[in-house]
Order: C-alpha cells, then sequence, then structure tokens
C-alpha cells in the first residue's frame, strides 16, 4: 500500500524537489534527495525569461470560457436526452460515442484549414471553439446521467405552478443539480487547461499561447533547462491541482456513474 | 445508482388533436432547440472534418503543392504501409497498448480492492492515488523525461544504489529502453483511471452477496472468483475496451518525452501522425495512417464484443 503510495507521489515530489534546487545543484552528481539549499531562483527565473504570466492567462480565459460554454451546451442537452424519449435519440447517443472512440488527429489537418479560412488560427478563441466542441459529448452524456438522479416531480409541481419547462430546469433543478455542475465544469476546465496537441497546431503566436504549447516550444528550441521546466511544471499543476482536490468525490462519482450502470 | 428513469414518454407519432398536438410539437421543439448547440458544433467540428480527413487520404494533399490536389487512390496507403517506418510503428503501437493496459489494469484492481476497506485517512490516501489523473499527458511526459535523464536522473540513481544496475543507461536514447520508459510513465498516469473504475464498480457490489457466499461455505478467495470478478465482469469489460481506445489515441506522453528519438524508434501511430500533419506537412499520407488507425480499432473492437459478448454497457 505504502509502495503504492511512493510510486504514485515519487515524481510529483522529484519535480517540486528539482524546482527548489539552484542551477548547479540540478547538474551535480551525486543527486541529492532533498535540496542543500532552497531556492526560488527558477520561480523568479521562469517570469524574467518568458512572458510566463500571460501563457497563464491565457490558459485561465481558454479553459474557463470553454468549460463555460461546455456546461451550457451539455446541460440542455443532457436534461433532453434525461427526460425525453423521442425519435433519434439513440442516434444522436451514437453519434456522441463514436466520436470519443475517433483519434481527433484524422481531423487534425482538415480542423487546420478550417480554422485559416475562419481566420481564427493564433487566436484564443480557436482554442475555446474546438476545446468546448471536443468536450461536448463527454459532458452531455454526464450530465444527462445527473438529471436522471433529479426526480420528475420536481419540475412538473414547478410546471403546474406555471412555470415553462425551461424555467422549470433553471429556477428548481439547476439548484439542486450544482455539485454536478461543479464537478462536469471542472472536468471540463482541467481537461481545457491541459490540451496540448490542439493548441500546439493552432498557436504559435507568443501573445496567445498557453502554458502547454509555451513549455513545448521552449522544449523544443533549446537544450531543456531543468530547472525552469520543473519551476513552470510545478506552478501549471496547481490550479488543476487544488480544483481536483476540492471536488474529487463529486467527480469520481459523476464520471463513474455511467460505466457502473452498465 | 438504481433510477427509475423519469420518462415523459413523447408519443413516436404525432397526435393530431386540436390543443395535445400542439403541446406535443412544443416539446418537440424543446427538444429540438436544446439538442441542437450540440449536435450543431458536434456536426461541425468533429464529423465535417473527420469525412474530410477521411477524403484526404485518398488526395494527393501536401502543402507544398496545393494547386495539384487529385485523387490519387490507394497511394497514400501504400506508401505508408510500405514505408520502412511502419513495421516499427505498429510494433511499438501494440507495446504502447498492450504493456500500459496489463499493469495499469493489474495495479488499478490491487489498488482498489485495497481502498475498498474503510481505514484511517482514506480520504487522504485516495486523493494522492488519483491526482496523477489531474495532470497532463505532456507535464507528466516532461516529468518523467527528467526523471530517466541518462546523467542526473533519479531512476538511474535509485538502480545504482540498489545495485540493480552498475553503469548508468541512457534510457532515452536507446530505442528499446526508450519505449519501456514511455510505457512506465503512461502505466503511472492510467493506474488511478482504472483504480477508480473498478472501486466505483466493487462498492456497487451489494453486501448480502458477500454474505450468502459467506453462509454457504465460500472463502475469502472463493469469494473473490465467485462473487467480485463476476459481479464488476461487465465494467470491467467495457473499461477495458474503451481504454484500449484511449490509449491508442493517445499522443500526449511519448510526444513531450522522446517525440518519437531516437531516429524515430518510439513513435506509435498517434505521434506518427502528429509528426507528419505538423512537421511533414503531407495531409493526405497523415490521413491515411489515421484512417488505418480507426480500421484497426473497428477489427478490434468487433473482434472484441464478439470474443467477450459485451453488448452494451454503460454510456462511455
Amino acid at each position: 500500500m505504502t509502495l503504492f503510495l511512493a510510486f504514485a507521489i515519487f515524481p510529483l515530489y522529484w519535480i517540486i524537489i528539482t524546482s527548489l534546487k539552484g542551477q548547479k545543484e540540478i547538474f551535480s552528481l551525486p543527486i541529492q534527495y532533498w535540496p542543500e539549499q532552497v531556492t526560488w531562483i527558477n520561480y523568479l527565473g521562469i517570469f524574467q525569461i518568458s512572458h510566463f504570466q500571460v501563457y497563464i492567462w491565457n490558459s485561465f480565459l481558454v479553459s474557463l470560457v470553454a468549460s463555460a460554454m461546455v456546461v451550457f451546451i451539455a446541460m440542455l442537452g443532457g436534461y433532453v436526452l434525461a427526460r425525453f424519449s423521442f425519435k433519434g435519440k439513440r442516434q444522436v447517443m451514437f453519434g456522441f460515442l463514436v466520436t470519443q472512440m475517433i483519434p481527433m488527429f484524422i481531423g487534425m489537418a482538415p480542423l487546420y484549414m478550417m480554422m485559416s479560412k475562419m481566420h481564427i488560427l493564433n487566436s484564443l478563441f480557436s482554442l475555446m471553439l474546438i476545446y468546448t466542441v471536443m468536450l461536448i459529448p463527454f459532458c452531455t452524456v454526464i450530465m444527462s446521467g445527473f438529471f436522471q438522479r433529479i426526480p420528475n416531480a420536481l419540475e412538473e409541481a414547478a410546471m403546474m405552478d406555471g412555470c415553462s419547462r425551461l424555467s422549470a430546469l433553471f429556477r428548481v433543478i439547476v439548484p439542486i443539480m450544482l455539485p454536478g455542475i461543479a464537478a462536469t465544469f471542472i472536468f471540463a476546465f482541467v481537461q481545457c487547461w491541459n490540451e496540448l496537441i490542439m493548441a500546439v497546431l493552432f498557436i504559435d503566436e507568443e501573445s496567445v499561447k498557453t502554458i502547454p504549447v509555451a513549455m513545448n516550444a521552449f522544449i523544443k528550441k533549446y537544450d531543456i533547462e531543468w530547472g525552469a521546466m520543473s519551476a513552470a511544471t510545478v506552478l501549471s499543476v496547481i490550479p488543476t491541482m487544488l480544483l481536483f482536490a476540492f471536488c474529487q468525490k463529486y467527480l469520481v462519482e459523476g464520471l463513474t456513474q455511467g460505466a457502473v450502470k452498465g | 445508482m438504481d433510477t427509475q428513469k423519469p420518462i415523459v414518454t413523447m408519443t413516436k407519432q404525432v397526435v393530431p388533436e386540436g390543443k395535445k398536438s400542439f403541446r406535443i410539437s412544443k416539446e418537440g421543439r424543446f427538444i429540438f432547440l436544446c439538442l441542437l448547440p450540440a449536435i450543431l458544433f458536434v456536426s461541425v467540428f468533429t464529423y465535417y472534418p473527420l469525412v474530410r480527413g477521411i477524403i484526404m487520404s485518398f488526395q494527393n494533399y501536401t502543402l507544398f503543392d496545393l494547386m495539384n490536389i487529385q485523387f490519387i487512390g490507394l497511394d497514400n496507403f501504400v506508401i505508408v504501409l510500405t514505408s520502412p517506418d511502419f513495421p516499427r510503428v505498429a510494433m511499438n503501437s501494440f507495446y504502447w497498448v498492450f504493456f500500459s493496459l496489463v499493469f495499469q489494469l493489474l495495479f488499478g484492481f490491487m489498488l482498489a480492492l485495497l481502498m475498498r476497506k474503510k481505514f484511517r485517512g482514506r480520504g487522504i490516501y485516495q486523493a494522492f492515488i488519483f491526482f496523477p489523473w489531474a495532470m497532463s499527458g505532456f507535464l507528466i511526459g516532461l516529468i518523467w523525461r527528467w526523471m530517466f535523464n541518462a546523467q542526473f536522473g533519479v531512476i538511474n540513481d535509485l538502480l545504482l544504489k540498489t545495485g540493480l544496475i552498475e553503469a548508468p543507461i541512457s534510457f532515452l536514447a536507446d530505442g528499446a529502453w526508450a519505449m519501456a520508459a514511455v510505457i512506465i510513465a503512461n502505466i503511472w498516469y492510467g493506474v488511478a483511471f482504472f483504480a477508480i473504475m473498478i472501486l466505483a464498480a466493487l462498492q456497487s457490489i451489494p453486501e448480502e452477496l458477500y454474505e450468502a457466499a459467506a453462509m454457504d461455505g465460500a472463502g475469502r478467495i472463493q469469494q473473490f472468483w465467485r462473487v467480485t470478478l463476476p459481479y464488476i465482469m461487465p465494467t470491467m469489460l467495457v473499461t477495458i475496451l474503451l481504454r484500449v481506445i484511449w490509449i491508442l489515441n493517445f499522443p500526449d506522453i511519448i510526444y513531450a518525452m522522446t517525440n518519437g528519438a531516437p531516429a524515430g524508434s518510439t513513435h506509435i501511430f498517434a505521434t506518427y501522425m502528429i509528426d507528419k500533419v505538423i512537421f511533414g506537412q503531407d495531409y493526405g499520407q497523415a490521413s491515411a495512417v489515421g484512417v488505418i488507425i480507426v480500421l484497426i480499432l473497428m477489427l478490434f473492437t468487433i473482434f472484441y464484443v464478439k470474443a467477450t459478448k459485451v453488448e452494451k454497457g454503460g454510456d462511455f
């Protein structure tokens, strides 16, 4: 058991330790398992040698907007899928499922050309758009799972009192579902925050780089400066870790729910 | 969660009767409008590029020669399949999926069994075990790249200290070692996923089943084989299928750790294809690789479903 824990934690421990070592200590033998001298120089360094604050902001903005859009779209779609049975429902579900099975890369070149025609290459908007699209199927199905757990009687009562279905949805159901919505939102946020391949494809202008793109450019250009790289890694992991810790329970519940039902 | 699905059944045919039909068509419109954004986005930005990509795989589509795009039949496929890289990429993809999956499953299963019982600090333990899951493949690749560093990497140091090796290994400079290294990183990443899924499945087993089994004199081990395993089998089979697909399509770790180096010896289909799109700029050939991935996955899925008789489990 402890072994598992060690195996799970060690890489993170190691990257943190590395980030706190000075340049000299990183590249000297024997390797120290605890820094002889704790230094923040790597952290200061990344803000000096790069526009790291800009990348953080870009990543944040893209993730925030994309996950908000996903949650909204998935909520509407998920609600309908959970509450009604209608012609074509199976086909819609199947259409969503297929997107999870097929590698996105086949569409990569055409997507690139589409973005280029729309003149949104090298803009954050292209990423917001594509992340939203990539996350819609999964989040919609997850949301529909959450809706299924909420008794129908609630919104029927509201509708009896004269609410329209839409306002019943937003006034009665959404407040109850907040934990589920938050979990979906955070899931989407983390996915966007972490995404690399599409971002590398669409972005290469300094001012609109997200964190992964910037780090990627960095390791391609120079010999890897491991001190700075570790610091950047730690910084970019912190937000997702916090979010994850914050909603781990809901997230795990929500995401496994679908599979276990089967 | 046993939900009795509260479904408002929409009649399949619209009843042509004054007020009622109006209500139904209104509801139909509501359904349509709610699903529209999801369907629209996915069609335009997932399915359209997909179809275009498949078409491209039959064209000579290179960025150097955009004036001269035409259908060239199966030429792209022939080029890709007969290229000297292909056998290695195919083998690597197989190793990548097979070993990642086996060990992720094994460790994930053990972990789930361990965590099923309540113990002090389980919440915190669980959080630490699961956290790799919140990280990106790219960062994980970077971290492991550093740990596998030939000269200053901690893995060499640990192996030397425990006496398992006598001289440091240049893990990422040697084809076979590099492949092993990326797979280890991937195992590390995926254990959490399996543990989560299996744990959830385990927790859904009703306690009475064990009580009944114990009453009938089944020991611990027998209980495991007779109760636990059969009960979670459907979940496992679906999870495994999805994971195979997902692992095969997952380029990030390799991209960050080696990006195919040394000399293309760690490419799997996914990274090979990305390489062709981003650096090679030969979209036709890249798309052909993509189509080959899909064909392999389709064959595998059909075979798998036949062999295991999983029909339709879970949503995803």
